[in-house]
């Protein structure tokens, strides 16, 4: 027997604030300023279509943009996912900076290995996409759990 | 003007494949001429049975554990150190071509620069990628973003269809059977020998020593992705080898009662594999159940697996006539060896796995010295490891080999072996992946295989195997657990500890399946 859905989560501490965080990734038309290999997006309401480096379009859907809990929530609706959930939320830590954690969670579970492997390296270009190199955290592309 | 150093590698194949040692299926006889006028070893292994981890180790020089890549889908870091970046910074033109995979295939994204190598155009001018100058890249199909398929869907569009999808619509491996036997991974390719991925990687080799001057020293690897599954070689050569008349391998017991009862004197993941309720790594097609291999199917594989490597002795003759059309015969160090083994029915299993046996660990290799060098040809029996190319490379390029390598050059004979102390070599295995886990740590020396197990999803770390090569080759008895061999499974154990790298901290991530 083996796993048809996988499940992935990485995290990163950045030493900024949360709103700072949320200001970037809590802008669903901005994630191409932080996501590796995302070179545009566009968003139309809840819609929205990422164009990787490779030249794939990849068609998403809005789920949850709640700046309040500081989680965003989509789903990859192309052919080759039966399911996809991208979970992304912004913690404020004791100290008032911020803990970043990326969940992804798909079907097939490969998938889950391939988009949650991006994932992990744009949270680790998050310092960088932040003006926050020069931190401990922006010398470290490992930073990213 | 100094050696040349042509390595060849192939991916996934037996050691008992090549006519040179012992193979009675597939005729070799190209390298089986290089092995005569040179030094063959037979007892090679890697130190991942594993793609990444095991063609890191090769750039490397070191083990898994020290360059990081504990698994298929991690990738080695850019700044890992290489030996072709240590040669090509004392001189030598440097060039890969073929099958690379230090980075994950799976990479919509082109996080990886190797898959967008071939759409982004050459390196420029005086860069390299890992030392390498020049990089044409293929894998094991007719699509994706590699040069190989690039070609072929640029020139050769009709012909795609013909290959077995190495992945199912699932992205797993892919489990449907063809051939006559509906064996799975196999397919009948009609694509023209011309334009398989084997000949395509000795055109293109031979294309780059076209581009070289008489005068410069080069290190080119070759890197073949035969005779890896999917066993699809073009139809037109398949008729070489009857299946039918295919014996079965030593390995392979026949009788199912007496298969399942080896199985069970092992640790529990490989009856539980077999059985098909436990994957436990991505390595083989999770839908495909090893108890229903048939011995007609291990004949079906094995005869294509020969035509693959028929094929891959051909066209590597094509690249040694033209290195000799060159002038360079009398200075040409070849290396031949694979990453790592296929299991081709021992046990009744295919394919690969944590499974530290001969099919997965005993590796064709064979060193042909420039015959300038006048090296006497030889057989080494003592123990050595992929981690050993690298030095070796330093030592024909004439340069020391640098602290980070683990491994020492090759010996050149028993003698020298001893002399040197190879004494034992190490492998190891990691695997986590949805919730199962496997670690083995491995130790060859003298006549004993012995692995240990950590704790993980089927294991609790008191585990192991051990296997005494002389009395059982085909590690049909594990006798672990044998109190007359306690002490020296302590002492192997002990060994085995004693020389195993440090894991890297911080570990690397898993970033993607393969």
């Amino acid at each position: 027997m083996t796993a048809r859905r996988g499940s992935v989560r990485h995290d990163i501490q950045l030493s900024c604030t949360p709103e700072t965080v949320w200001a970037l990734v809590g802008d669903p038309a901005r994630v191409h300023e932080w996501f590796t290999g995302i070179v545009s997006c566009t968003v139309e309401g809840d819609l929205r279509t990422v164009v990787t480096r490779s030249g794939l379009p990849m068609p998403e859907r809005l789920l949850t943009v709640d700046p309040v809990l500081r989680r965003i929530q989509y789903r990859i609706t192309a052919p080759m996912f039966t399911e996809h959930l991208g979970t992304l939320d912004v913690h404020t830590l004791a100290d008032g900076t911020s803990l970043v954690v990326y969940s992804t969670d798909a079907e097939p579970a490969p998938l889950a290995l391939v988009i949650g492997g991006a994932a992990r390296a744009s949270l680790a270009n998050l310092p960088a996409a932040l003006g926050l190199v020069g931190a401990a955290e922006g010398h470290d592309p490992k930073g990213a759990r | 003007m100094g050696r040349k150093i042509l390595l060849v590698t192939t991916d996934q194949q037996r050691y008992d494949t090549l006519g040179c040692n012992g193979g009675s299926v597939a005729s070799t006889p190209v390298v089986d001429a290089l092995a005569a006028e040179g030094i063959r070893f037979e007892r090679a292994h890697p130190q991942s049975v594993v793609c990444m981890p095991s063609r890191s180790t090769i750039l490397t020089g070191q083990h898994p554990s020290t360059h990081g890549v504990w698994m298929n889908g991690v990738p080695l870091p850019l700044d890992a150190p290489s030996v072709a970046e240590l040669l090509h910074t004392s001189g030598y033109r440097t060039a890969l071509v073929g099958k690379a995979h230090f980075e994950p295939f799976l990479d919509p994204f082109f996080r990886f620069p190797e898959n967008a190598l071939a759409t982004s155009g050459p390196l420029a001018p005086g860069a390299v990628h890992r030392g390498f100058e020049h990089l044409e890249l293929a894998t094991h199909g007719a699509i994706g973003p590699l040069h190989y398929a690039q070609w072929m869907m640029a020139e050769h569009p009709e012909a795609l269809g013909g290959f077995y999808p190495a992945l199912d619509g699932t992205l797993q491996v892919n489990a449907a059977g063809g051939g006559d036997t509906g064996a799975p991974q196999v397919k009948v390719n009609p694509v023209e020998r011309g334009i398989y991925h084997t000949d395509w990687v000795a055109d293109r080799t031979i294309g780059w020593l076209d581009s070289l001057g008489d005068d410069e020293d080069w290190f080119c690897w070759m890197s073949f992705p035969d005779p890896h599954h999917p066993w699809d070689p073009p139809e037109s050569e398949v008729g070489r080898i009857d299946w039918r008349e295919v014996p079965l391998p030593g390995g392979y017991p026949e009788g199912r009662a007496e298969r399942e009862a080896i199985l069970d004197a092992k640790p529990r993941h490989w009856r539980l594999w077999y059985d098909g309720t436990l994957v436990s790594n991505y390595e083989a097609p999770a839908d495909w159940v090893p108890a229903t291999l048939t011995a007609d199917q291990i004949r079906e594989v094995t005869a294509r697996n020969a035509v693959e490597c028929e094929l891959i002795d051909e066209a590597l003759g094509r690249v040694l006539a033209r290195t000799a059309e060159r002038g360079w015969a009398d200075d040409l160090d070849v290396v031949f060896t694979t990453d790592h083994g296929e299991l081709q029915g021992d046990f009744g299993l295919l394919f690969k796995g944590p499974y530290h046996v001969d099919a997965l660990m005993r590796l064709p290799l064979v060193w042909r010295p420039a015959p300038s060098a006048a090296a006497a040809p030889a057989v080494v029996r003592r123990p050595v490891g992929l981690v050993d190319l690298a030095p070796t490379f330093c030592a024909i390029a004439g340069i020391d080999a640098p602290e980070w390598m683990e491994g020492r050059s090759l010996p050149v004979d028993d003698d020298d072996a001893t002399a040197r102390g190879f004494e034992r070599v190490l492998t190891e295995w990691d695997s986590e992946l949805f919730g199962t886990d496997v670690h083995l740590r491995t130790i060859t020396r003298d006549h004993w295989v012995c692995t240990t197990y950590q704790p993980g999803t089927s294991h609790d770390g008191t585990e192991g195997e051990l296997y005494d090569l002389d009395d059982d080759p085909l590690q049909r008895v594990n006798r672990w657990d044998d109190p007359a061999l306690r002490p020296v499974r302590d002492d192997l154990v002990a060994d085995l500890w004693d020389h195993q790298p440090a894991a890297r901290r911080p570990r690397l991530v898993l970033e993607a399946p393969v």
